[in-house]
């Protein structure tokens, strides 16, 4: 098995065991699509106009519950050390980690969307395109957070600073995640927003490894 | 690239900046007494009457928040990649007068919408980039304390700016993208007279040079206070 | 394989403090090396320094392989087999698939035999949890021997065990050297190795 599958694998398989961060991401964000409607009221078709935005934060910030961890579990017990002088860049294993992030938080939240999408009294094909949008979107969520996630892995509150670091560099997919959704509810067509979103995670995906490597680099050093 | 790192010496840095702050300071109350005065004395904008002079304040606060951003992406590139020792500094204490500005440029469009708009906040694409502006900064001054090590969080911050600095591009695009998207096309700032062209450059002047001012007095602050502590753990040995 | 590890006037400064400077030694194929040093002395700086953690604000580490000599830290990296003060164990995963997990990060076969060298083998599938501190300082060792690596930086590598142990630590690490490794290694106990020690 390779060094990065190998990695990949562990890595998926402590999410698992762990008491399953995926569930604790779910209830979250199935939380956050309750409390909408109660601060908004039930409206089905302003709850409907909102769904792509309000369960687009929702994703976003269950997804960041557990991207403190994603680093400073390893940092912590000495294994970063170890993983560090594998015979594996830096880079690839920041990779690794954000595709095992993915699997085990972006991809469930996407799987749960189309059941909360109902709740919000979402049609079937702006409901296809928030389901595309968070598939191709959840992805840079990953990306962009695992250079949060290097950058605080020696703090031990870190998962406070955490969000503010890097909600502001997800603005774009958010924008243009829940904006496919909107420009298909008017008509528009969700595919502008889609692409415009597809190029946003390839770049977030393909770069963030090195900017959470030279992160993670410093604080080895430390 | 030699010149710049002459003046990496604290010393040399101290001694540089100490002759020509006065002179900045001079020609920054200069300038934005100048401009300020021309403003005032020029007729009222057809259009907009005495409003237009917020964007006096306004609009160059809002380029000076950019151009502060980039001067500290310079400085964390130089730190990063030369290990140039006074960009740290330099870095973290250009900051505050950024998230200043920013939010001076937030708070004057406001002011200036009221009687544009009617209301005292619109969602419009350049608002809402230097509101994410306005966060990024606080990330970057919330990293730096929140990091103990020095030397570590200088690298975090400066790892940390360098991926702001190649995300604003892309969010400026995507706020833009959202406006058109949500409200049919953008809302405009307004535009200005000629006769007001002469003074905002002026005032544009003046913000640079009040910036140049204020962050040559915070790096030399900084190195004061370092020597400072210095001297204290020395005497308390 | 290594040939030599040379350090040529290494400094160490951690945030103000200036812990050695101008420190040179070499050690080569079949040797080991003790440093010793009250603590914070910078027995650990010196190790990370030679693992390529950390940059030295002077000097240089040059190694010499069979095939090429070279002071780059990265490929100096690669030769390391690393036992720190912490252990790298996950508390949820299995003695066996941690092992597995390391040496095919490691690029290596896992090989149960390894556990049966340090005492392990019956606790193959419990969770690295229920492992006392001295079972998982064998389960550290295994991993060690698995990586396959010939240049050991170990830092307390007697620290958390009982004699049986340490025994079988000095044993391992007088096969490894008799089998061409180095050995660099912090310690307050003499590796009675009969080789050099150094003094922080």
């Amino acid at each position: 098995m390779s060094p990065f599958a190998t990695l990949l694998l562990r890595d998926v398989r402590l999410a698992a065991r762990s008491g399953g961060s995926a569930a604790l991401a779910l209830s979250f964000f199935a939380l956050v699509a309750t409390l909408m409607p109660l601060g908004i009221g039930a409206d089905l078709r302003l709850l409907a106009r909102v769904a792509g935005g309000v369960l687009w934060v929702g994703a976003v910030l269950a997804a960041l519950l557990s991207l403190d961890r994603l680093f400073q579990s390893d940092f912590e017990d000495g294994s970063l050390d170890l993983i560090a002088l594998a015979p594996i860049p830096l880079e690839l294993t920041a990779l690794a980690k954000i595709t095992a992030h993915w699997l085990s938080t972006g991809l469930p939240l996407t799987l749960l969307s189309p059941l909360l999408a109902l709740m919000f009294n979402l049609a079937p094909t702006p409901t296809q395109v928030l389901f595309l949008s968070l598939l191709i979107g959840t992805p840079a969520v990953s990306a962009v957070g695992a250079i949060g996630a290097s950058l605080t892995l020696s703090l031990k509150r870190g998962g406070l600073i955490l969000p503010l670091l890097i909600l502001p560099l997800l603005a774009p997919a958010v924008i243009f995640g829940a904006g496919a959704v909107a420009a298909t509810m008017d008509g528009l067509g969700g595919q502008g927003g889609l692409e415009l979103l597809a190029a946003f995670s390839l770049a977030a995906v393909l770069l963030s490894p090195f900017a959470a490597a030279a992160s993670v680099r410093l604080n080895l050093g430390g | 690239m030699n010149w710049l790192f002459r003046y990496a010496n604290p010393h040399e840095f101290m001694r540089l900046s100490g002759a020509v702050l006065p002179f900045t300071a001079i020609a920054t109350a200069l300038c934005l007494a100048l401009a300020l005065y021309l403003g005032f004395t020029a007729p009222p904008d057809y259009q907009q009457g005495r409003t237009v002079l917020i964007l006096f304040i306004h609009v160059p606060a809002a380029t000076g928040a950019m151009m502060v951003y980039g001067a500290i992406a310079v400085c964390s590139l130089l730190s990063l990649v030369w290990r140039h020792p006074l960009s740290d500094t330099a870095a973290r204490a250009a900051a505050p007068l950024g998230a200043i500005f920013t939010a001076l440029g937030l708070i004057t469009g406001s002011l200036w919408g009221k009687p544009m708009w009617g209301t005292y906040w619109v969602w419009d694409a350049r608002l809402t980039s230097f509101l994410l502006l306005l966060f990024l900064y606080f990330g970057y001054m919330a990293l730096w304390n929140a990091i103990e090590d020095e030397t570590k969080a200088a690298r975090a911050a400066a790892v940390l700016a360098l991926v702001g600095a190649v995300n604003i591009p892309i969010i400026k695009f995507s706020v833009n993208w959202w406006s058109t998207l949500h409200q049919g096309e953008s809302i405009v700032t307004g535009e200005m007279a000629p006769v007001f062209l002469v003074p905002m450059l002026l005032m544009m002047a003046g913000y640079v040079l009040l910036f140049l001012t204020l962050w040559m007095a915070r790096i030399r602050t900084a190195i004061l206070e370092r020597r400072a502590t210095v001297l204290m753990q020395r005497g308390a040995q | 394989m290594i040939s030599s590890l040379t350090a040529e006037n290494l400094a160490c400064v951690r945030g103000d403090k200036r812990l050695f400077e101008s420190l040179s030694f070499r050690v080569r194929a079949g040797q080991a090396l003790a440093v010793e040093g009250a603590n914070g002395a910078g027995k650990t700086s010196l190790l990370r320094l030679l693992a390529g953690f950390l940059s030295p604000a002077a000097g240089r580490i040059v190694v010499k392989t069979e095939s090429r000599e070279s002071d780059d830290s990265e490929e100096r990296g690669r030769l390391v087999g690393w036992l720190g003060h912490l252990d790298g164990l996950k508390p949820q995963l299995t003695v066996l698939e941690q092992l597995s997990f390391f040496a095919h990060l490691y690029g290596r076969r896992a090989d149960p035999a390894v556990l049966e060298t340090v005492g392990l083998s019956r606790q193959a599938d419990l969770p690295c949890r229920y492992l006392s501190a001295g079972q998982k300082r064998r389960l550290a060792l295994a991993r060690l021997l698995s990586s396959q690596r010939p240049l050991w930086l170990l830092d307390e590598p007697f620290a958390a065990l009982d004699a049986a142990g340490q025994g079988l630590v000095a044993q391992l690490m007088l096969r490894h050297c008799g089998e061409g490794g180095i050995i660099i290694a912090a310690t307050h106990d003499p590796l009675g190795l009969g080789n050099e020690s150094l003094k922080l």
